[in-house]
């Protein structure tokens, strides 16, 4: 069988009394993108920080390409590439100056600066300033200092994370391009749904150190083919246990927007009794929408709150 | 052509420094600025005037104080803004130097705020038929000034030529000469641990230096780098105070000049390594600016920059001349202003470059990478 890229075994981080990631495993294989998705907090970091070398494990075990970060730091130096979650470069350096600082620590040629200057589609912007540029020519310039080394894994930590909808595209479509001409490896930490959705093969879905899901995206929604959601709103508060019986799965109620999701096996039985004990009940809706699980809800549904939180 | 890490690293500090205009006055224009305003403040004028509170008592009219005075030949004057009168007295001759002493009626009150302000360091009153002094017994320029008037008063006349004292004129005397080589050593210290320190904890903060340590790049050609492109900076500081030191004061290295760089060097070495370990663990840009305040201040105002360390109580003094500032201004005055050579200043290049060093490996080995 074919070496992963990447191996991840039983890999836990304890902080003094936080256990950031608890127990984590996964591989990745040649050409795969990877999502891990999770909301602040689930260790998404801190599990790409491992395998970027930066941190180390507390237990388990790392293998990219068979090797490890113990016995064979400088070979894995450059056998990944990075881009963390916030790296502020040097104000007073252009872009082409910073690119060209980090060619020089792989030993490329100008000529390989210039094609990644390309790739991101920075050329207007290399002799800018870092200071000038915006958010998402920050990132983009990020990009190109993670594609140098055409690495076989590429790890990046929220390369879209406060990009206005039109830079967040041009990220993607990078990346996308990159995955089409390249057998480059990602893995992508992301708190986007849609990001997830678009890029990657497979989705690790992570909250507080563990994994909670991994799968493709109809992997992760067949598992669940058979829920349907009854989505609605009002006014009055519902109690936890207010819908009950067979064919209903679970409720999730939001206090903040009053609304609430009714996680049910099928919504042609359900709906018809949803709608009368709501009304025996005197509730009286302000919305009501039925429709089939998508990842959003399922995210939900697992970990209780949203992506974003 | 490939890109060189070592050369890139050095060009992104050189490139820092003179595309940022505070950083290009602060460590340039700064210290020119100093030692000029400094040089003339404190360089000895050809001519000294002192003034000199007069108060009157009640009744006593000018004509018997002038009475008093009569050996003195006084002259009367104006002030030219206030259009005050007051007596003008001139004691001393070319030899022994030459001071305007300019006796100011006020009443009492104003001598006193006088007194208090520094405008006055002796206060004259009358009493029936005699001059009464006033001053701070521990001010020894209030003392010169009471035993040159009264011996105007009692007529002991210096004779014309004074010909037993030969003024002295040469240069490495003056209060110039001591204090451009102590700029040049402040320089150092200031540029090298703000640069190097400063710079190594911002990259930190910023997690730059996680950045760039997540690639194959060397890590002690990281730290090289800020070093060798500080050795440059400080070469190009150092000259340009020397050169305007040089045109404006007329000042001269007397002794070996090789002995100036291999101590110059020295003294960067030894603030090279204390930046490094200042720098190995603060994750913080406020903590640095603490921790290097913390050892900058006391240097500055102790090492004998601007006035000289024999002030102190003898006990402390051999605690100031272990400091490395001292070590590195002392230094360097005694090749500018003595002549002394490697002979003479042996002892702090060994010094400086053994702290130095133990400092760059202790700071080296804590270094927090990420």
């Amino acid at each position: 069988m074919e070496i992963p890229i990447l191996d991840v075994k039983d890999v836990r981080k304890h902080f003094k009394e936080v256990k950031a990631v608890d127990g984590v495993n996964f591989t990745v294989g040649t050409g795969e993108f990877i999502a891990l998705l999770g909301p602040n907090g689930a260790g998404k970091t801190t599990t790409v920080e491992m395998i970027e070398g930066i941190q180390q494990p507390t237990s388990g075990e790392i293998n990219i390409l068979g090797l490890n970060w113990h016995t064979n730091e400088s070979k894995l130096r450059r056998l990944i590439s990075l881009s963390l979650q916030e790296t502020r470069f040097i104000d007073k350096l252009r872009v082409r100056e910073t690119v060209r600082l980090f060619a020089s620590f792989y030993n490329l040629p100008d000529a390989r600066v210039d094609e990644v200057i390309e790739i991101v589609d920075l050329v207007e912007k290399k002799k800018s300033y870092v200071q000038n540029l915006s958010g998402g020519q920050r990132q983009k310039l990020a990009l190109a200092i993670a594609l140098l080394n055409n690495a076989p894994l590429l790890l990046l930590d929220e390369p879209t994370t406060g990009l206005d909808p039109t830079a967040r595209r041009e990220i993607w479509n990078i990346l996308m391009d990159l995955k089409k001409n390249q057998k480059t490896s990602l893995i992508l930490t992301t708190h986007y749904m849609e990001e997830a959705e678009f890029l990657c093969d497979r989705i690790i879905i992570m909250d507080k150190g563990k994994i909670l899901a991994q799968g493709t995206l109809d992997e992760l929604l067949s598992a669940n083919n058979s829920k349907e959601i009854i989505a609605f709103s009002t006014f009055d508060h519902i109690p936890d246990n207010f819908f009950c019986g067979d064919g209903i799965v679970k409720l999730i109620w939001d206090d903040k927007t009053n609304s609430g999701k009714l996680i049910v096996r099928n919504i042609i039985e359900q709906l018809p009794l949803f709608l009368s004990k709501v009304k025996d009940a005197g509730i009286k809706l302000t919305q009501l929408e039925c429709r089939k699980l998508t990842l959003d809800d399922l995210f939900i549904s697992m970990t209780g709150k949203h992506l974003g939180d | 052509m490939h890109n060189k890490t070592f050369i890139q690293l050095i060009l992104v500090q050189i490139r820092e420094f003179y595309r940022e205009p505070a950083a290009l006055f602060w460590s340039l224009l700064f210290p020119v600025l100093m030692a000029w305003g400094l040089g003339i403040a404190f360089s000895n004028k050809p001519v000294q005037t002192k003034t000199i509170a007069l108060v009157f008592a009640e009744n006593q009219s000018k004509e018997s104080f002038e009475m008093l005075i009569s050996k003195t030949s006084f002259e009367h004057r104006k002030d030219s803004i206030t259009n005050d009168h007051y007596y003008q007295i001139k004691y001393g001759n070319d030899n022994i130097g030459l001071t305007y002493f300019r006796i100011k009626p006020v009443n009492m009150q104003q001598a006193e705020l006088m007194l208090k302000r520094g405008n006055a360091s002796l206060i004259i009153t009358t009493n029936e038929n005699k001059l009464e002094y006033h001053f701070d017994k521990y001010n020894t320029d209030a003392q010169l000034s009471y035993l040159q008037i009264t011996s105007l008063i009692n007529g002991e006349n210096l004779s014309n030529q004074q010909s037993e004292i030969k003024p002295m004129t040469e240069k490495g005397t003056r209060y110039v000469d001591f204090l451009i080589p102590g700029l040049i050593a402040m320089n150092v210290m200031m540029s090298t641990l703000w640069g190097i320190s400063y710079t190594l904890i911002e990259t930190r903060t910023k997690k730059l230096l996680r950045r760039m340590v997540a690639t194959p790049m060397p890590k002690w050609e990281y730290i090289m780098s800020h070093i060798t492109a500080r050795i440059f900076l400080c070469f190009i500081e150092a000259l340009i105070i020397f050169s305007f030191a040089y045109y404006y004061f007329g000042i001269t290295i007397k002794g070996s000049i090789a002995a100036f760089i291999v101590l110059f060097l020295s003294g960067i070495v030894a603030f090279s390594g204390l930046s490094v370990l200042i720098a190995s663990r603060t994750a913080k840009t406020q903590v640095g600016n603490g921790l290097i305040n913390l050892i900058v201040m006391p240097m500055m105002l102790l090492s004998g920059i601007y006035f000289s360390y024999h002030n102190f109580p003898v006990q402390v003094v051999p605690f100031i001349q272990a400091l490395p500032l001292t070590m590195l201004a002392d230094g360097i005055k005694a090749i500018f202003n003595e002549g002394a050579g490697f002979i003479q200043v042996w002892k702090y290049i060994l010094i400086l470059n053994t702290l130095g060093i133990i400092s760059f490996i202790i700071g080296l080995k804590f270094f927090k990478w990420y």
